[in-house]
């Protein structure tokens, strides 16, 4: 039924020609432990793991989230905009919802510690919450340029008693700080679950993070029934991994009516440059190709002899070369549109929405605003756009970037000038 | 020697023919090809038994911090697959080789998606085996097809948390050697032997498929307790490694690197005979 769309993935977790897991040896019986605990706790609900859920992510989280008609928006582009407001979820964004999950999965695995990437800081954040409010031990890597860049989330994970490890390889970018969690869960596999922070990773990851935020559409579709009395004609969401995407559109993939717009990160341009090994932006759904990438077939950001490019976005959550498995089987399907938004149109939306709505959104999902700004009525009379995170966390970040440009939206900034 | 390149490629078995195995891991590409294929040479001379080469992928998860920077190096130095198996294809030491790589850079060679295409490449280039450290058997089929159909051994890692049906499965499957992990966590060279080592060799006693124990193995004396402890091969990698970023950083000719891996390579195979003699003593005088 569409408005209950869970579905128990095959037992092989392949989406199409996607997904799989592709781990070294070591983590492989981690990982079929992992199904196992996902198949009775989060699919059969054993011990009430479900409940305990719920009741954390009432209590701790904030949640259920309001689905808020966005009143000037809804005028400037002449169509019904909801808002559905992740940013209010404890910590500022969607990550809660699947961190708190898998904390507690972790809990009823009997597992004395987690460790998670994080890119924006975002998931790191919510991991070293959940990790706090459920009494675990939490080590959280993050590369040093996103350290740099996200300040303020390296401090909330600091506070909330994680332990930050910086990764000065490469770009040093999400990329490598995934990589990074999983050379320590390859070592300390036995007692420490690795909290993967998007619908990416080997099976069962990728499902089991979609279960968590599914929340997302569960509450939205039923909200906006009520509100609206109908269903959207689109739902449009900004997609790094893809966690935020797949929890916004789940339970509206088998609504056929409903379009559904997984916006990308375009950087400063969509090209290549295999030469450098690098690709100044994240659209993987858009431009990438066929390949594995941290334990899952997918598509990726690479060059033609398979090697990993360098990606980049403004927005530290959505700089990343892979995407989900489900998600690149969606789009390969047509079920789901992909978009690219760049770095400027996403930092004139940032601007945008929090002076018409009051409401500063987190740059990954000012992408998804962007896209709105392009392509408004054209996507039917009511739209829902799932407001990912606030932007607190990119003030540092949208300063230096605004004093850079020319944007229209944007505030004086010469307030700040001696 | 064109008429060695003419023959086909020995088996990776051969290794495991007349005494303990010592197996050495260089990382292709580093600094370059040139000199990997001097190193090879120098292995070989030292008495390696098989060796290998570590074609280089951006993201090496199994890597510890002296091979990800040897991947890097060689990814800088232009290494791509295609240039490693010109370079392989150049080599004429007797001794099988074996790539170890990532699964990405396999299915992306060639027009086709797959395995088959490099497979073949590797085959005609003279490679007898592969390993694939991200590749767990549930994923293993196209390139064991693969593999069995141009004739290379698709060799197996087994972990300290390879137990039960899984173990028994991973046996079946592997084929040259069982690659015995011998700790968990990454390569690198390490001062002591984990205890987890001799379980796993213990583990796999029951077994027909020769075993050789890689991660961390540095010194002559880790290759003497590990053949002693049933092990019927050892790999060397991050201490070879070690060896060659040394002579990068101090920028010494590719020569002079290539004569201290031939010694450090007679040392580590010295020990593995060592272990052998020490565990067998009374079947020497028969
Ligand atoms: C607010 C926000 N939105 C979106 C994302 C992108 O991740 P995903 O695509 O997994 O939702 C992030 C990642 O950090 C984020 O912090």
């Amino acid at each position: 039924m569409s408005g209950d769309a869970r579905e128990t993935p095959a037992d092989d977790g392949k989406f199409g020609r996607f997904g799989g897991q592709y781990v070294p040896e070591a983590l492989m019986p981690a990982v079929e432990e992992l199904t196992d605990a996902y198949q009775r706790y989060v699919l059969d609900n054993e011990d009430g793991f479900i409940d305990e859920f719920r009741e954390h992510l009432r209590t701790f989280g904030g949640r259920p989230t309001p689905l808020q008609r966005a009143d000037r928006s809804s005028e400037r582009y002449d169509t019904e905009v909801y808002l559905k407001r992740e940013d209010s979820v404890h910590g500022g964004a969607h990550k809660l919802n699947n961190a708190l999950g898998q904390v507690l999965l972790a809990k009823y695995m009997g597992k004395e510690r987690v460790i998670a990437e994080t890119g924006a800081g975002q998931h790191g954040t919510a991991t070293a919450m959940a990790a706090a409010h459920l009494d675990m031990p939490c080590e959280i890597y993050m590369g040093r340029t996103d350290v740099n860049r996200q300040r303020p989330n390296v401090f909330r994970m600091r506070l909330d008693g994680a332990e930050v490890n910086p990764v000065d390889v490469g770009s040093g970018t999400l990329k490598e700080a995934i990589n990074e969690t999983l050379r320590d869960w390859a070592t300390n596999v036995e007692d420490t679950h690795y909290v993967i922070g998007s619908v990416v990773g080997p099976h069962p990851f990728p499902s089991m993070v979609r279960d968590f935020q599914a929340v997302i559409s569960e509450e939205a579709r039923s909200q906006v029934q009520e509100a609206a009395d109908r269903l959207p004609d689109a739902v449009v969401a900004c997609a790094g991994g893809g966690s935020n995407t797949m929890g916004s559109f789940h339970h509206f993939v088998g609504d056929e009516d409903v379009d559904l717009y997984a916006v990308e990160a375009g950087g400063s341009g969509l090209e290549r440059h295999e030469d450098e090994g690098v690709a100044p932006h994240s659209a993987s759904l858009s431009t990438g190709d066929e390949g594995v990438l941290h334990g899952a077939r997918t598509k990726l950001l690479q060059d033609r002899h398979g090697q990993i490019l360098e990606s980049h976005s403004v927005s530290a959550g959505l700089d990343y070369a892979g995407v989900g498995p489900e998600l690149a089987d969606l789009v390969e399907s047509g079920r789901v549109t992909p978009a690219t938004v760049g770095d400027d149109e996403a930092l004139e939306a940032f601007h945008r929405l929090s002076r018409l709505e009051g409401i500063i959104p987190a740059l990954e999902t000012s992408h998804a605003f962007g896209f709105l700004e392009r392509e408004g009525a054209e996507l039917g009379d009511l739209v829902v756009v799932t407001v990912s995170g606030r932007g607190d966390k990119d003030l540092e970040t949208v300063i230096e970037e605004t004093e850079q440009r020319d944007l229209d939206a944007a505030p004086d900034l010469e307030v700040f000038e001696r | 020697m064109t008429e060695a390149s003419a023959e086909p490629a020995p088996r990776v078995a051969d290794a495991f023919a007349d005494g303990p195995a010592l197996i050495p891991y260089l990382t292709a590409g580093d600094p370059d090809l040139e000199a990997t294929e001097e190193f090879v040479r120098a292995l070989a001379r030292g008495g390696a038994d098989a060796i290998e080469l570590g074609m280089p992928f951006s993201e090496p998860i199994a890597e510890g911090p002296t091979i990800q920077n040897a991947i890097f190096r060689a990814l800088d130095a232009g290494t791509t697959p295609e240039r490693f198996l010109d370079a392989v294809g150049d080599l004429d030491v007797d001794v099988p080789l074996l790539v170890m790589t990532y699964y990405n850079p396999i299915y992306q060679y060639g027009s086709e998606d797959g395995p088959e295409p490099y497979v073949e490449a590797a085959a005609e280039a003279g490679l007898s085996g592969v390993i694939v450290p991200d590749l767990p058997a549930e994923e293993s089929d196209p390139l064991q097809d693969a593999c069995e159909a141009h004739g290379l051994d698709l060799v197996f890692v087994v972990a300290p948390t390879t137990t039960g049906d899984r173990l028994d499965r991973l046996m079946a499957r592997t084929s040259g050697f069982a690659y015995v992990q011998a700790r968990l966590g990454t390569t690198g060279a390490r001062t002591d032997l984990s205890e987890a080592t001799f379980e796993s060799l213990s583990r796999l006693d029951g077994y027909d498929v020769p075993r050789a124990v890689g991660f961390g193995v540095s010194e002559r004396e880790h290759a003497a307790a590990i053949v002693e402890g049933g092990a019927d091969g050892v790999v060397v990698g991050s201490a070879l490694v070690e060896m060659v970023a040394e002579g990068v950083e101090a920028d010494e000719n590719p020569a002079t690197v290539a004569e201290r891996l031939q010694a450090a390579v007679a040392d580590l195979k010295a020990g593995a005979e060592e272990g052998a003699t020490r565990a067998t003593p009374e079947s020497q005088g028969n």
